[in-house]
């Protein structure tokens, strides 16, 4: 019987507010452990939590980003459960009434768009870290536990999404496009490698073409998105696995292990947890006004799909534009249009060559010299044949070196098309008289030794030659 | 009739390692003051709003301005047990 | 003069100022007084002798200087021990927080030393504040100086004490369900909770959060105005704490009764009501009516149902206050191989059986399955109390009754039988339900010589009149205090 996979993932993002969710201790990542702690969110007796309002205003931006309907009425709750990264052995969340709900995002995969909803978008503060010492590092072996709560309390917006998702790429594309949303919006660090963005993923078989949901068993410890996409590959293929051979899915939660590529089963509790729900007495209800809504709404920057559209509108490949938004290349793209470049040309060498540089340097768009305005005096370089394009790639890693204009380059390195055509002329024929047979299997309609004779063209002029026009007086010089 | 309770999994909840002596005894104290306190299921409430705060208040925030945190030796000098800069404690059973 | 433990806040604060006395001598005073009693009472957990001699010199530095920060400055103060003070160890009556030193101040307490008031010590109290007799605390019960075998109520049993017996001339204590107007009864002074927003929490340990105020308590309704005035206002750190116009609690004191309608409600002043008491109570009706109030009968008909209200969201709301309490950060931890078993371990032996019986049962009303029939529906009664309320005060300005059914009763006689100690808290109950203020005033002594209180309520934020009408019953009355040679006999 083939089955169909049936995915939801759970995002939890970190806010990147100045100070943290209930106090005013920094939430800046990093620090030596316990420096950032004060009596809220140590839960020393006596504290008492005050909302940061920049949080606030943040997590309506994520809903209204995500399409969502935003509460009018909020509250806060309380949920309850005991664990020692827990100051208050409860964590101030949002249960029934979370202040972002019905939300959407569209997500493309290799061409196919498919619209998954977000259930809910709600607020809540972030645990402290254990360290499990001793042992090989995982909790069931650990000696000892030391605790470190300076992330105890840092604003915590967590994203569910409807179980809309159907396959391991398109869980990573969701995510992907998730985490440039939230980019976008500047509220969040999105760092998978520091924690402020990490998500679990629920996944359960179904029989293909049937309504009702399989079990679902809860999948943890994803540390990027290649993982999230492996790790749902392993267990679409486990869980088919059980189910051929007549077994039942157990509903469990189970731990991705990347060195080993498998995922491997928690110990199961005993009871699922009782958080025993109730509002928060120590905070009043969020009421947001109509007016609070849409100034947040009109001061939303351009969103990634809005972005993709444009860029594609002007002449750019989908999967290019894409990439080219989703690797903040964007606006140098945008100001070397500006500056007269060709789009579909910038942003083929910016997913190119130039992602390639940034990647090879380990570097970043602005740590480079490269600017729109030279983007675009390549392009037109290449356009009025001073430049042939194959000359074009080294050029433009000189002006990423920071070796000058791309003009300079090209002169430095000495590689300023050929323009003359009286010179090219000679070497061809030159060419021609020494290879005679060559020539003559030429004359013959041989296409392959071509070829060999435009290698040899290509040779005697430095590569300056422009490759078409060579092309063309080799087979009419003959 | 006093109300009849799963002690020990309401005990195991609140984290309260309790003997089976105390179970028992909590168990039927319990028992007595919740029968008492389910009173309040005589009267009716349909449509009645649970209470949210006396004065109606909402809204309340503060700024995202940093404020000093606590030294770390204050913080630390509290702690039952602590190492390197870090609290301690056993190791966990669960996740 | 008498003793000088025998001032009031303002007498005491006039002779500060006249130059008969100084910060430093009226603390010794109180000291020496404390050194006297306290074996016997056990008012006091703590007595920071060192912190508080610094406050009276800096006081009487700044009387020197010409600086007056006003009517608190050099004045002692008791403090009851479930509100933090910043290096002065705190426990909360409970042998879980026994060596811990906060490294805070609440806010409360802040504001009393800005205004240049002198911290004595903590107060005892029942354990996170649960009880009526004080009688629940790990470190031993407090004695009512009106008679040492009897309790002074709960569960600011300590800060009541103190005031009664001069080891202080006011004091701090906290009201969840009635634990500062009870005490107040029990113990012949004045003890008022305002209404619920206007004193911050920050620093209070928190019971059940919906319903803690912190208010005063002191010998006179005119030092609990002072007191009041000291620490009442948006605290930032609060979020619950009222941001709107603090009101002039003074502006009415002196303007009588003629004309306010007072309503007796029912439910609270008939059945369940020591004899005595009520006598007591309809006496001093009968002098409001004297006084020109138009006094008349209300009915509250929810209020029957405010003890079970009570006894569902409070501990509920404690049950997670209290689950911080679990030896990882501070505190008194009990070793365990796992960290779960060192938690439940680090409970057990910190908290005594009437924490335990809260937390337990605050933890059930909660849990899945329960929490509709239970706390829901405890909130959505609570709701139909505070209807009742607000009806009611369409009618009358300010409801009234007995503070306390009884008088104080023997240390022991309710200890085996949790719901008769809960019964103490009948009358006090309703407006922490309500989050609106009320106060008690002595109006006499039983048969026994055990002082009897008479509660006034009023609106949220209704504090003027409340201390008007609670002044003139007060005047009316003309309640001998304690006197402090007489205590410990």
């Amino acid at each position: 019987m083939s089955h169909e996979a049936v995915i939801g993932i759970e995002t939890h993002v970190e806010l990147k507010t100045h100070s943290k969710m209930f106090c005013g201790c920094s939430a800046e990542f990093g620090a030596e452990p316990n420096t950032h702690t004060c009596p809220v969110c140590l839960g020393l007796p006596g504290s008492l939590p005050v909302p940061n309002e920049q949080a606030i205003d943040w997590i309506i931006a994520i809903g209204l980003a995500l399409n969502s309907t935003i509460e009018h009425r909020s509250v806060f709750h309380r949920k309850n459960y005991f664990y020692a990264d827990m100051p208050k052995n409860y964590q101030i969340s949002q249960f029934d009434i979370p202040i972002c709900s019905n939300g959407h995002l569209v997500v493309d995969v290799d061409g196919q768009q498919a619209r998954i909803g977000v259930t809910r978008v709600h607020m809540e503060e972030d645990t402290g870290k254990s360290t499990h010492m001793g042992g090989d590092g995982r909790i069931q072996s650990a000696d000892y536990t030391l605790l470190d709560f300076n992330r105890a309390g840092v604003p915590l917006v967590e994203i569910v999404s409807e179980p809309d998702l159907r396959s391991p790429a398109q869980a990573r594309a969701y995510v992907q496009e998730l985490r440039d949303i939230v980019a976008t919006l500047d509220v969040s660090d999105v760092k998978l490698e520091e924690g402020s963005m990490r998500f679990d993923a629920n996944i359960s078989l179904r029989p293909e073409g049937t309504d009702t949901l399989g079990v679902k068993v809860e999948v943890k410890n994803m540390n990027s998105f290649r993982s999230l996409e492996r790790a749902l590959s392993f267990e679409i293929e486990r869980q088919q696995l059980v189910l051929d051979q007549g077994g039942q899915v157990l509903q469990e939660t189970r731990h991705w292990d990347e060195a080993a590529g498998v995922t491997h089963s928690m110990r199961s509790k005993e009871e699922s947890s009782d958080y025993r729900y109730f509002t928060e007495p120590d905070l009043v209800p969020i009421e947001i006004s109509d007016e609070w809504r849409e100034r947040i709404q009109t001061g939303l920057p351009e969103l990634p799909s809005q972005r993709r559209s444009r860029y594609v509108a002007m002449g750019v490949d989908p999967v290019t534009a894409a990439t080219i938004v989703g690797g903040g290349l964007g606006e140098i793209l945008e100001a070397a249009v500006g500056d007269g470049g060709p789009a579909r040309t910038v942003s083929n060498w910016l997913v190119g060559e130039v992602t390639a540089y940034l990647r090879r340097e380990g570097s970043s768009i602005e740590a480079t010299p490269l600017t729109g305005e030279a983007l675009a005096e390549l392009a037109a370089l290449v356009e009025s044949g001073d430049l042939s394009s194959s000359a074009a790639k080294p050029v433009l890693e000189g002006v990423l070196n920071g070796e000058g204009t791309p003009k300079e380059v090209a002169v430095v390195r000495d590689l300023l098309a050929m323009k003359d055509t009286g010179a090219l002329e000679t070497i061809v024929d030159e060419i021609l008289a020494y290879h005679p047979e060559e020539a003559a299997r030429l004359r013959e309609g041989d296409m392959k030794v071509l070829g060999y004779l435009m290698g040899l063209v290509m040779r005697a002029t430095g590569g300056k030659a422009d490759p078409k026009l060579a092309n063309e007086m080799l087979r009419t010089r003959l | 009739m006093p109300i009849d309770i799963d002690i020990a999994y309401v005990a195991r909840l609140a984290r309260i390692d309790l003997s089976g002596e105390e179970l028992a005894r909590f168990g039927s104290q319990l028992g007595v003051i919740l029968e008492h306190a389910a009173r309040v299921q005589d009267l009716p409430t349909e449509n009645v709003p649970p209470t949210a705060h006396p004065l109606s208040m909402t809204n309340s925030f503060r700024p995202d301005e940093v404020r000093p945190s606590l030294d770390r030796s204050v913080v630390l000098e509290q702690a039952p047990s602590s190492e390197d800069g870090y609290f301690r404690v056993p190791p966990a059973l669960e996740t | 003069m008498g003793s000088l433990t025998d001032l009031t806040i303002r007498a005491a604060a006039e002779a500060l100022r006249a130059g008969q006395i100084s910060a430093i001598g009226l603390l010794e005073a109180v000291l020496g007084q404390a050194s006297r009693t306290e074996a016997e009472l056990h008012g006091y957990l703590t007595i920071d002798r060192e912190g508080a001699r610094t406050a009276a010199e800096a006081a009487d530095a700044a009387f020197y200087r010409g600086d007056d920060r006003g009517l608190l400055q050099g004045i002692p103060l008791a403090v009851k021990d479930n509100m933090v003070t910043d290096g002065v160890e705190t426990t909360a009556g409970s042998q879980v927080l026994s060596g811990y030193f906060p490294p805070y101040d609440a806010t409360a307490v802040a504001r009393l030393r800005t205004a240049g008031a002198v911290v004595v010590g903590k107060a005892n109290l029942d354990e996170f504040a649960m009880g009526s007799s004080t009688e629940n605390s790990s470190y031993g019960p407090t004695r009512n100086p009106w008679n040492t075998d009897r309790v002074p109520g709960g569960s600011s049993g300590g800060s009541a004490t103190a005031v009664a017996a001069g080891s202080a001339l006011g004091a701090l204590g906290s009201d969840t369900g009635g634990s500062i107007r009870q005490p107040a009864s029990l113990c012949g002074v004045v003890g008022m909770k305002p209404t619920y927003g206007l004193v911050s929490r920050y620093g209070l340990i928190a019971f059940a959060s919906s319903l803690d105020q912190i208010g005063p308590i002191a010998r006179t309704v005119d030092d609990a105005v002072t007191i009041l005035e000291t620490i009442a206002g948006h605290d930032p750190l609060d979020a619950t704490s009222y941001r709107g116009p603090v009101p002039a609690f003074r502006s009415d004191i002196e303007h009588g009764v003629e004309g306010v309608r007072v309503g007796v409600v029912r439910e609270l002043s008939g059945e369940g009501i020591d004899a005595e008491v009520l006598a007591a109570f309809e006496r001093t009706l009968d002098t409001l009516r004297g006084a020109g109030a138009d006094v008349v009968e209300v009915s509250l008909p929810s209020t029957s149902y405010a003890l079970s209200c009570y006894y569902l969201i409070a501990p509920a709301e404690c049950s997670a206050n209290l689950a911080r309490f679990d030896g990882v950060r501070y505190g008194n931890r009990v070793d365990g191989g796992t960290v779960e078993e060192m938690m439940g371990r680090t409970r057990r032996a910190g908290f005594g059986p009437e924490v335990t019986r809260r937390v337990l049962l605050g933890t059930y009303a909660l849990s899945a399955g329960y929490y509709d029939a239970f706390y829901g529906q405890a909130q959505r009664v609570r709701t139909l109390v505070g209807r009742d309320f607000a009806s009611a005060y369409e009618r009358v300005d300010v409801l009234v009754s007995p503070t306390s059914p009884t008088t104080a009763f023997e240390l022991g006689a309710r200890t085996q039988d949790p719901l008769s100690m809960y019964m103490s808290d009948i009358c006090t109950i309703p407006s922490n339900l309500s989050g609106e203020p009320s106060i008690s005033v002595p109006v006499g002594l039983d048969g026994e010589g055990l002082p009897i209180g008479f509660q006034v309520m009023a609106p949220a934020l209704g504090e003027p009149i409340l201390f008007r009408v609670a002044a003139e019953i007060e005047r009316m009355a003309g309640f001998e205090p304690l006197p402090s040679e007489k205590v410990g006999s």
